[in-house]
């Protein structure tokens, strides 16, 4: 597997979010995901910047388009916030610390084809999610 | 500030959402919603989110509470136009949108609302459609 091409984009305010959403979409339209397959990696990299941006403080998402056996879309979330203290609560649906509705991280991994999650008390959080075509 | 407008039809709110909303847009419209109903008395609201590319769970959030609130406010609301992709999607997000009325497009939407809004009518003063 060789990574194509990377590219950083900010995540750090509310409009930010929408403009993950249409990078995520050119990358994965361009790859020639289906039309449902873009809308699930799409719609899960939203949930994931609002959690960057609301529980992280704000950070990034790298966008890396994979080649080799198979093609497919990573992104990486990255934070320097609080991180998360339980990570399998976490994942839980309706489980939230904040407003929402707890949907967030639990809904975003059953919507790619891998989901990693890596956070540290205190230094942050990084979500990692993979959709292969 | 940036808004989404809604159209006064009889006593019908239309909203036709065009735009990728970042959240704060999302709650102005809801709260916009729920101020017009009041003041204007309506008794349908159809929302058309044919140009919506996804509806994450925070969009999704606010479609319900849409209707939640019109509801109390003795409105009925009916999303219209979603795309197959995102349906599908939303499901597997694990959003149902419970408590939500659906129409496939604007037409059969309208349909609805009119046999709720002017049938019940109807049944009070006897006026039909």
């Amino acid at each position: 597997m060789t990574v194509v091409s990377t590219e950083n984009v900010p995540v750090q305010t509310e409009p930010d979010v929408v403009a993950v959403r249409r990078r995520v979409r050119e990358a994965a339209s361009r790859l020639g995901f289906s039309l449902v397959d873009q809308t699930k990696v799409v719609t899960a990299a939203s949930e994931l910047a609002r959690n960057t941006v609301i529980y992280g403080g704000g950070g990034s998402m790298q966008l890396e388009t994979l080649n080799g056996p198979r093609t497919g879309l990573r992104l990486i979330f990255e934070d320097k916030g609080p991180g998360i203290a339980d990570i399998s609560m976490a994942l839980r649906d309706g489980f939230t610390t904040g407003s929402g509705l707890g949907l967030g991280l639990g809904g975003a991994k059953r919507l790619v084809s891998e989901f990693d999650i890596f956070s540290q008390p205190g230094e942050g959080t990084r979500v990692t999610i993979t959709r292969w075509k | 500030m940036e808004k989404i407008p809604v159209l006064k039809m009889g006593e019908i709110l239309l909203v036709t959402i065009q735009v990728d909303m970042h959240d704060r847009l999302a709650m102005a419209l809801q709260e916009d919603l729920t101020r017009m109903i009041s003041d204007t008395e309506a008794r349908g609201v159809l929302i058309d989110i044919s140009s919506l590319e996804i509806v994450d769970s925070f969009i999704g959030r606010m479609l319900a509470n849409i209707a939640a609130m019109s509801r109390v406010l003795d409105a009925e609301t009916i999303v219209v136009g979603m795309q197959p992709a995102v349906a599908i999607t939303l499901v597997e997000l694990g959003l149902s949108l419970p408590g939500v009325r659906t129409a496939l497009n604007v037409d059969a939407g309208m349909e609805v609302l009119r046999s709720s809004v002017y049938g019940q009518k109807g049944v009070y003063d006897g006026r039909i459609n």
